[in-house]
C-alpha cells in the first residue's frame, strides 16, 4: 500500500505502486493525461508524489525503451527536412519533460553508446544539462561546477554590442565595446544564440606568467601597446532625464537658462553650455557640475506673504547637472512629450573608457581579475617569433581553482588562430585535447603550448618556457572610473552634522566601531579624538540647570532659557551627535543634567 | 661587613617562581654575581610588565575576536568527530563566555586511581558511572489482565555484568512503588496492587513508570566511553555530576574534570571555575589550530569570576555591573538603561572609554590617561 499525494495533498492509496506509476507515465506519453504532470515514486517513504503545479523547472529528454531510444534516424531526417517539429516529437512521446522530482526515478544516459537495458532516458545532448550562459563556457566539462557558474555569471557582466539600435535608445548605464570579436574557441551555443550578432569580448594573446609581482592575487598585466591599438576600449552612456512638471495652482516647471535671481543659482560658468532653450548642445565636453538641462521650479511652499511679494522671483533652481565625479561628451539630445503631455528632455552623455589600472577583465572560466599594471609594449616579454602578449595572467590563479578549461582554451585558441579556423569547444563534444596538441605540433610549435620567451626589459631569455596562446577575454562593466572615490572635506548630514555616506553624495569613509577599537588598543587617545572631530561643536551650558543654553550672537550674550540671564554659562566642546542624544533624552522626558568641572 | 643574601632583598619585588628559577640556574655563583643577575632580572621583569594605560581589555577582545572570525567557517566541519557529540568551535566559545547555565553538551573526563586506571574492570567501572533505569534490567514486561498484576522478566546476563542481585531490584521497586506487593518468582518479579480497586489504565501507567525508574549509576550521566589516553584509561561521559562521581572510590578526584563551569564553581569553588573557563576556551582554540596568548583568556576569565560568582559577557552579566550609564546604554537595550538611570538619578562620571568616545573627549587610555598634577592658576 503506497500513499499517493497530488500536489502535496494526500489523495489515497494504491496497491501496486509500480504498475500505477508506470501506467501514469505511459498515459502521459500517449497524451491521455496532461503532459505537464510528473510522477515521483519515493522508495524510502513508500509513497507516490504526483505534481501538476506550475513553476516547476522541467527539461526535455529522449525516452528510452528496452535500451533503445525512441528518437530514430528517421525522426532526425524528418526534422532536417522540416517535415516534423519539436512539438510533434513531444506529442509522439519520443521526448518528454521531467521535473526535478521525476528525475530521481530516471536513469539518464549521456551518449547513445552508453545505453543499457536499465536506462530510462537519453540526453538530447549533454549540453542540455547546463543553461544557455553556462554552455557558452568552452571545454566546461573539464571544470568544477562552481567555476562554470562563475564563468557564466561573469559573461553576463561583459561589455559587448547589446543592441543594434543603440544610437536611438535611452537606456540607463550602457556600455559598448568598440571592437568586439567572435571567439575563436566556440561552442554550438554561440551559433544557436547568434552570438556573432552580439559578441562581447576580444581574442587576445595571453601568456601565463608573472610580471614583477604586478599580477599577483588575481591581477592582470596589460600591454599598453595593445590598449593604444584599441584593446578593451568601450564607451559608457548615461542619459539625464527631466520634465516640466505641473503643480497645483497652475504652476509649472520651466526648462530655460535660469535667471540670476533664482533661488539656488549656481554660477554663470556652470550654465555656459546651455543654448537659448535651456538645453545643452551635442558634442559639448562636460565636466562634473556643468548644467546639462537648465530648469526652474516654482517655490515649494507658497506662503501668503510670498504670494504678494512681486519684487523678487521666488522660483527655485532645479537644473540637471553632471554628477560629481563624472564627465563626458553630450552624445544625443531628445526633446519630446511624455504621456501626461509634459515637455520631456533627455540628454545622453557618452564617455570613452580606455582600459586603466583597476578595470576588471575576465576569461570565460571564472578567472576574473583587475588590471594591476599597464606595461609599455617595448617592456613586455616576447616570443622567439616576435609575438608580444596582450595580457599576462598569473599562474597562481589555476592550481587552487582547477579551471582546466582555461588552459585548454589557451592552446585551442592558438591552434585556431594559426589554422584560421574556429575551434569547437562545446562541453562534452569538444575537439579532443590530443588533436589540438597534434595540430599545434604540425605548425612547428611545441606540443604543450609553451614557447621560449624573452624579458622585454633586459632581452634575456627566460629560464622557463612560457605557456602562451590565444584566449577570448571579456571586459566587465565594473570600471574604476565609476567607483573611484576620496574625500577630505565635503557635505554633511543635516541631522547629525556627520559626513554624508556614499560616493554619489561625495561621502566620507566611515571609521566604524571596530576601527575605533584599534585606536583605543593603541592608546592613541588624542588621535582618536581628532579623527572623530568631524561633528565637533561648541555649546553653551548653563551651570545652574546643566542644560544647553543659548548664545545671542548680536548681543554677544548668553542666557539660559530655563534659569534666565543671571547664571554662569560656559562653553564646552562636544560631538554634535552627543548634543543630539541629549535632545532626544529631553524628548523622552529624561533630564540629562551636565555637571561641568574644570579639567585642570 | 656581612653580605646579605641577595635573594632576600628581592623578595616581594620579583615573583617567587622567577627567584627560584634564578637560584636553580646559578647554583655555584658568587653573591656578587647573583646580585648582578637579580638586578638584571628585576629590570627585565619591570619592563615585561604591562604599562599603565595599556588597553588590555580591548586588546584581549581583539585577540580573541580576530581568530574567532576564522572559526565560524570551520565549525561545521569538525562537529561530531568522536562517538560522543561535542559542541566545538564558535558556538562553544559563545557558550562559555556568555556564562550559560545550561550548556549544550555537558561532559566529564573521569580519571581513575590505580589499578583501575590501568584497565582493571574498566567496563564494570564505566557501567557503574552510567545512569541506568530499570528498562535495561528488564527484558520483558507482561500485564496480567485477569489478576491485575505486572510480571517483569529480568535480564540475568546484564545483572551479572553489573554485579547486582535480583533482590536489589525487588528492593528498588518496593521503595519506589509503595502500595504494591513485589514478589520474586524464579526469573521474574510479579507486582500486584495492594488496594482492591485497580484499573487497567493505571496498570499501564505503572508499567511505563517502572521503565524509567532510576536503577543504578550516577544521575545525569547518559553515556560513558572508556578511552585510552597515553598509558591510562579515562572515562569520558555525556552529562555531568561531579559531586556524585567524587563519591566513588575508584575516581581520582584531583584530575577529574567537567566542562560545566557552573558545576565546577559549585563543587570546587570560583577559582576552579576561573581555571575551567581558561581551559575550556583554550581547548576550543587549540582544536581549531589557532593561537591566542593565554593572558587574554585569563583576563576574560578574571572579569567573569571577579565578583565571586560567574558572570557572562552579556548585558545580564558583566555589562550590567558597569558603573557608567552611557557605557551600558551603548551596548544593548539602551532605552531600558536610560530610563532606569533617569528614575534613580544616576550620575555618569565619564571615567571609561566608550562614554568619552560618545562625547568626543580624549579617552582615558594610553596618551589620554596622564593628567596634570599641578594646578594651573
Amino acid at each position: 500500500m503506497a500513499e499517493v499525494y497530488l500536489n502535496g495533498k494526500y489523495v489515497g492509496t494504491v496497491e501496486n505502486k509500480e504498475d500505477f506509476v508506470e501506467t501514469l507515465r505511459q498515459e502521459r506519453r500517449k497524451g491521455k493525461i496532461s503532459r505537464n504532470i510528473n510522477v515521483l515514486e519515493d522508495f524510502q517513504t513508500d509513497s507516490i508524489y504526483i505534481d501538476s503545479s506550475r513553476g516547476r523547472v522541467r527539461r526535455p529528454l529522449i525516452v528510452v525503451k528496452n535500451g533503445q531510444p525512441l528518437l530514430t534516424e528517421k525522426h532526425v531526417q524528418q526534422l532536417e527536412k522540416n517535415e516534423i517539429s519539436w512539438s510533434d516529437l513531444v506529442n509522439q512521446g519520443v521526448i518528454e519533460y521531467l521535473d526535478a522530482s521525476e528525475e530521481e526515478n530516471a536513469l539518464v544516459a549521456f551518449f547513445p553508446e552508453d545505453l543499457t537495458e536499465e536506462h530510462t532516458h537519453l540526453e538530447i545532448t549533454p549540453l542540455a544539462m547546463v543553461g544557455l550562459c553556462t554552455s557558452l563556457v568552452p571545454f566546461g566539462n573539464f571544470n568544477h561546477g562552481v567555476r562554470l557558474l562563475q564563468g557564466s555569471k561573469n559573461q553576463k557582466q561583459a561589455l559587448g554590442f547589446y543592441a543594434a539600435n543603440y544610437p536611438v535608445r535611452m537606456d540607463m548605464d550602457v556600455n559598448l565595446l568598440h571592437t568586439p570579436q567572435i571567439p575563436i574557441v566556440k561552442s554550438v551555443m554561440h551559433e544557436i544564440s547568434a552570438f556573432d550578432k552580439h559578441p562581447c569580448g576580444q581574442n587576445i594573446i595571453v601568456a601565463v606568467m608573472g610580471y614583477e609581482g604586478y599580477n599577483m592575487e588575481d591581477a592582470i598585466v596589460l600591454n599598453k601597446g595593445s590598449i593604444e591599438r584599441g584593446l578593451g576600449r568601450s564607451t559608457y552612456y548615461r542619459p539625464s532625464i527631466t520634465e516640466e512638471l505641473r503643480y497645483s495652482g497652475g504652476l509649472v516647471d520651466e526648462i530655460c537658462v535660469p535667471d540670476k535671481d533664482v533661488k539656488g543659482y549656481r554660477s554663470e560658468k556652470d550654465y555656459r553650455f546651455l543654448e537659448d532653450d535651456g538645453i545643452i548642445f551635442p558634442e559639448a565636453k562636460v565636466d562634473a557640475g556643468d548644467v546639462i538641462i537648465g530648469k526652474t521650479s516654482p517655490p515649494r511652499f507658497l506662503s501668503s506673504l510670498e504670494e504678494y511679494n512681486l519684487s523678487a522671483s521666488s522660483r527655485r533652481e532645479s537644473s540637471v547637472a553632471v554628477k560629481h565625479g563624472e564627465k563626458g561628451v553630450v552624445d544625443f539630445v531628445l526633446i519630446t512629450e511624455n504621456m501626461e503631455g509634459n515637455k520631456l528632455v533627455q540628454v545622453r552623455i557618452r564617455d570613452e573608457r580606455i582600459p586603466e589600472m583597476g578595470d576588471k577583465f575576465t576569461s570565460r572560466h571564472g578567472q576574473k581579475g583587475v588590471i594591476g599594471l599597464v606595461v609599455p609594449h617595448a617592456e613586455m616579454p616576447f616570443t622567439a617569433s616576435g609575438i608580444v602578449p596582450d595580457l599576462l595572467f598569473s599562474p597562481h590563479g589555476v592550481p587552487s581553482r582547477m579551471t582546466i578549461s582555461h588552459l585548454i582554451e589557451l592552446v585551442g585558441g592558438k591552434v585556431g588562430a594559426l589554422k584560421g579556423e574556429f575551434i569547437n569547444g562545446t562541453m562534452f563534444e569538444s575537439e579532443s585535447e590530443d588533436d589540438i596538441r597534434k595540430a599545434l605540433k604540425e605548425f612547428g610549435f611545441r606540443e604543450n603550448g609553451t614557447e621560449t620567451m624573452y624579458n622585454g626589459r633586459t632581452g634575456e631569455k627566460f629560464k622557463v618556457k612560457i605557456y602562451v596562446g590565444n584566449m577570448y577575454y571579456l571586459k566587465l562593466k565594473h570600471m574604476v572610473a565609476n567607483k573611484i572615490h576620496a574625500r577630505a572635506r565635503g557635505p554633511i548630514q543635516l541631522l547629525t552634522r556627520q559626513p554624508t555616506e556614499g560616493r554619489a553624495k561625495e561621502g566620507g569613509l566611515r571609521l566604524g566601531e571596530m576601527e575605533k577599537d584599534t585606536f583605543v588598543a593603541h592608546g592613541a587617545s588624542l588621535l582618536l579624538k581628532e579623527r572623530f572631530d568631524s561633528d565637533r561643536t561648541v555649546v553653551p551650558i548653563c551651570e545652574s540647570c546643566g542644560l544647553i543654553a543659548v548664545h545671542n550672537e548680536y548681543k554677544n550674550k548668553s542666557y539660559c532659557p530655563v534659569c534666565g540671564d543671571n547664571v554662569e554659562i560656559n562653553n564646552i566642546e562636544l560631538s554634535y551627535a552627543f548634543k543630539l542624544l541629549l535632545d532626544e533624552f529631553k524628548a523622552m522626558g529624561v533630564y540629562p543634567k551636565l555637571k561641568l568641572e574644570n579639567k585642570y | 661587613m656581612m653580605m646579605t643574601n641577595p635573594f632576600d632583598s628581592y623578595k616581594g619585588k620579583i615573583p617567587v617562581k622567577i627567584l627560584e628559577e634564578v637560584k636553580e640556574s646559578l647554583p655555584k655563583a658568587s653573591l656578587k654575581k647573583i646580585s648582578d643577575a637579580l638586578q638584571t632580572v628585576y629590570k627585565e621583569y619591570q619592563e615585561a610588565k604591562i604599562a599603565p594605560g595599556e588597553a588590555v581589555g580591548i586588546i584581549a577582545a581583539e585577540s580573541i575576536g580576530e581568530p574567532g572570525t576564522q572559526m565560524t567557517l570551520n565549525t561545521f566541519h569538525f562537529a561530531g568527530v568522536s562517538e560522543l557529540n561535542v559542541t566545538v568551535g564558535l558556538p562553544r566559545i559563545i557558550e562559555i563566555l556568555d556564562g550559560r547555565r545550561d550548556i549544550k553538551t555537558p561532559m566529564m573526563e573521569i580519571y581513575l586511581k590505580k589499578p583501575w586506571s590501568q584497565g582493571k574492570d574498566i567496563k564494570k567501572v564505566a557501567l557503574q558511572i552510567k545512569e541506568t533505569t530499570l528498562k535495561e534490567v528488564i527484558s520483558e514486561i507482561l500485564i496480567n489482565i485477569a489478576e491485575f498484576s505486572i510480571e517483569l522478566k529480568l535480564n540475568k546476563a546484564y545483572l551479572k555484568d553489573v554485579g547486582v542481585q535480583q533482590g536489589t531490584v525487588v528492593k528498588i521497586l518496593e521503595k519506589s512503588f509503595k502500595g504494591y506487593s513485589v514478589k520474586l518468582k524464579e526469573d521474574s518479579i510479579i507486582m500486584k496492587s495492594r488496594s482492591k480497586q485497580e484499573s487497567l489504565n493505571e496498570l499501564y501507567k505503572i508499567k511505563e513508570k517502572i521503565k524509567d525508574t532510576y536503577f543504578k549509576g550516577v544521575k545525569g550521566v547518559s553515556q560513558v566511553l572508556p578511552v585510552k589516553r597515553s598509558n591510562e584509561f579515562v572515562i569520558i561521559t555525556a552529562g555531568t555530576n561531579l559531586k556524585e562521581v567524587f563519591k566513588l572510590d575508584f575516581v581520582d578526584e584531583a584530575r577529574t574534570v567537567s566542562n560545566d563551569i557552573y558545576e565546577i564553581a559549585e563543587v570546587l569553588g570560583i577559582e576552579a571555575a576561573r581555571q575551567a573557563i581558561i581551559n575550556e576556551v583554550n581547548k576550543v582554540i587549540d582544536a581549531q589550530g589557532l593561537n591566542v596568548d593565554k593572558r587574554h583568556i585569563m583576563l576574560v576569565a578574571d572579569t567573569m569570576c571577579s565578583s565571586g560568582s560567574i558572570k557572562g559577557i552579556t548585558r545580564y552579566g558583566v555589562v550590567r555591573e558597569k558603573s557608567s550609564v552611557l557605557a551600558r546604554a551603548s551596548f544593548e537595550t539602551p532605552i531600558k538603561h536610560i530610563i532606569g538611570a533617569s528614575v534613580t538619578g544616576e550620575v555618569d562620571e565619564l571615567n571609561s572609554v566608550i562614554e568619552n568616545v560618545m562625547l568626543n573627549q580624549p579617552v582615558p587610555i594610553g596618551t589620554g590617561l596622564p593628567g596634570l598634577v599641578t594646578k594651573v592658576k
